[in-house]
């Protein structure tokens, strides 16, 4: 059985910091007005990301919710591809077609950037499906938020998911709120994990505020289910220190307890565990941060720089295999 | 020469894909061990087994969303919705999710997955059970969807649409499982493309385009305008989208008059966007205004009289032709 190789931590800590700087820098271009659509900042949950990407091979599946810049950014996708799509060109990781929620790498078996709360939960069913189907022991790590649990696709599919045995682990960002309504107010549940007992899925609580945890934990999960497929469900406790999009100032909450979670800080909390263990030098924090923030600006002058599709292009995305030849003829046009 | 059903028809265009393709599965309420609904999966679970032939609880837009998942790393995934009316539980999925896909990932994910059902009012079923979701469907670019009304057509198109590299919806008609036709042998490949129309009957006074279960009634009531020296040719559409313009506007430069008999609702219905492509391409070759026979603007009644009333039928459409004949 293939593992994946212990990622060097001084990596996922740069990893963490190139998320935390990119999505400060989306949210400046955003107010520029360079980027459209909605916009949502995965500010203090990247240990979630990073942890579980450590864990994992690169050849499993991941797929995630509209939250979606810090996986791809985790899993690999380009500061410049990430940024590119956000200002809708060409050179964006889904070509400047799917923006900020709709983000897609094939190539780093990123699934997207699903808009539809919920929705892609029987869709990270499917994909396992065809795991167990080729007899392969590849993982599909199924992201969602707090939200989603009350969805009625999220519950069909753990029922699939859980009846058939497919090898998913589904990670649910608890970041306590869906949009502006509060756990307390949206579920019945006195703990999020609970879901997964109704569907007789091992659950687990995480601390998302802790990279190591979210690897180690999650690590022995997957070690699991390649052993035997199984799913598995994990309630990431993590906090997001911005507003649910870029339009909302997140009045619904206390000053008093976004501090306590800046406290709490993911970056600061892996920094603070690495210099403690003689891992990094305060020099070599600036130097990766200083690179982290050299990356990201680059990224904003590579999107600017970048061409848009032209528009004629847009019937080449409807159709594979003889673009355009159903439903759109001229005879639509007016 | 052999005659089948359009229930054995679909029976072998499923067994054979699945033969010739180890990634394609049919996924659905009841398919496997009650062997469909409405038989058309009989005996492909004893053929193909359970890990091919996969039975699902009540839970289509679980099950319908899983296909997606499927499709996007690969697989060929069969849906069968026990009857289009449930295709609206999932219909966040099969609207938003499987032809959004290719789109939304800059071309990067296309998605290959058949949905297929029993579509359009069968019989006494009430309101929830009757939709004909053809015009819910035609409207989502990156769908195609076809509505075979024989058996050979069933076979052919079906098999199509499981090679096609795109969301397939095939709409079977529920009236029409057991009716029979020939069919070409089954070692004989039969693959009908998607967008070509087919004139069941040829005629020169008036066209009647039609589709599945109105198929049927256009071909009996052709024989009965026959006896009153009125000759109807029958343009089956087959597919929807992608429509068969060429067919259609040929037919029509030869009858010049136009009578469009659709199973699902007037408003915004299959025949709308029709009449709007005739008019606009070959207004010139036109004798008359075009007329549509439909169902009545309202949801389904139970009681067989009404529900007879609100269906297209016989007289409506004779009434219409005559009117576009000036007879």
């Amino acid at each position: 059985m293939q593992r994946p190789e212990q990622r060097d931590e001084v990596e996922m800590l740069a990893l963490m910091l190139l998320i935390r700087r990119f999505e400060e820098r989306a949210s400046q271009q955003y107010q520029a007005q360079k980027i459209g659509g909605f916009c949502h900042l995965y500010i203090g949950q990247e240990a979630v990301a990073v942890g579980a990407v450590a864990a994992t091979r690169a050849d499993d599946y991941i797929i995630t919710a509209y939250r979606d810049h810090g996986h791809a950014l985790a899993r690999g996708t380009s500061a410049n591809a990430c940024m590119a799509e956000l200002f809708g060109k060409e050179s964006g990781c889904s070509r400047g077609l799917g923006g900020s929620m709709h983000f897609f790498d094939k190539a780093h078996h990123m699934y997207g950037g699903h808009a539809i709360v919920g929705a892609h939960v029987p869709l990270a069913a499917g994909m396992a499906f065809a795991s167990k189907y080729r007899s392969e022991d590849r993982v599909t790590l199924c992201f969602f938020g707090d939200g989603a649990i009350n969805q009625g696709a999220f519950h069909e599919a753990l029922n699939l998911i859980a009846l058939y045995k497919l090898p998913v682990v589904l990670i649910c960002e608890n970041n306590l709120f869906a949009m502006g309504t509060s756990v307390k107010r949206s579920t019945s549940l006195k703990q999020i994990v609970d879901r997964a007992e109704g569907y007789d899925i091992p659950g687990e609580i995480i601390d998302g505020m802790n990279f190591r945890e979210v690897r180690d934990k999650l690590g022995e999960i997957i070690i699991s289910i390649r052993k035997e497929s199984h799913p598995a469900f994990v309630e990431v406790r993590t906090y997001r220190y911005r507003g649910h999009s870029m339009s909302d100032p997140a009045s619904y909450r206390t000053k008093e307890e976004l501090e306590k979670y800046r406290l709490d800080d993911p970056i600061t909390r892996f920094r603070a565990q690495l210099t403690r263990e003689g891992k990094l030098t305060n020099e070599q924090f600036d130097r990766i941060d200083k690179q982290a923030k050299e990356t990201v600006l680059a990224a904003v002058k590579f999107a600017e720089k970048s061409a848009e599709l032209p528009v004629e292009k847009v019937y080449d995305y409807v159709y594979v295999n003889g673009a355009g030849q159903a439903g759109v003829s001229p005879a639509t046009q007016p | 020469m052999r005659e089948i059903t359009y229930r054995q028809a679909l029976n072998e265009a499923l067994a054979e894909e699945l033969e010739r393709d180890p990634s394609v599965f049919l996924m659905g309420e009841e398919v496997a061990e009650y062997h469909g609904a409405y038989k058309v999966s009989q005996g492909l679970l004893e053929r193909f087994g359970p890990k091919r032939i996969i039975d699902t609880p009540i839970s289509e837009n679980g099950f319908a969303g899983l296909g997606v998942g499927a499709a996007m790393v690969g697989l060929r995934p069969i849906i069968e919705f026990m009857t289009f009316s449930f295709s609206l539980v999932a219909f966040d999925q099969v609207v938003n999710n499987a032809p959004n896909m290719l789109m939304m990932s800059g071309g990067q994910f296309n998605i290959p997955i058949t949905f297929r059902g029993p579509n359009g009012p069968a019989h006494q079923l009430g309101a929830t059970h009757s939709h004909a979701t053809e015009n819910l469907y035609v409207s989502v670019p990156g769908l195609k969807v076809c509505t075979p009304a024989t058996p050979r057509d069933a076979k052919g198109l079906l098999k199509t649409a499981v090679r096609d590299d795109n969301p397939v919806l095939v709409l079977e008609a529920e009236l029409l499982y057991s009716s029979k036709g020939i069919v070409e042998p089954p070692d004989e490949e039969l693959l009908i493309p998607l967008g070509h129309a087919d004139v069941k009957r040829e005629g020169g006074d008036v066209s009647i385009i039609c589709y599945a279960q109105t198929v049927p009634l256009a071909l009996t009531t052709a024989q009965q305008l026959e006896e009153e020296d009125i000759s109807a040719e029958i343009v089956d559409l087959r597919s929807i989208k992608p429509l068969d313009e060429q067919a259609i506007f040929e037919s029509v430069a030869k009858t010049h008059r136009v009578v469009i008999v659709e199973q699902d609702r007037p408003f915004c219905g299959v025949g709308a966007e029709v009449c709007y492509r005739i008019q606009k391409n070959i207004f010139d070759a036109l004798d008359a205004p075009i007329l549509r026979v439909s169902q009545e603007d309202v949801p389904m009644p139970y009681n067989e009289r009404l529900e007879k009333f609100v269906l297209p039928n016989a007289d409506k459409l004779i009434a219409a032709v005559k009117k576009v004949c000036y007879a």
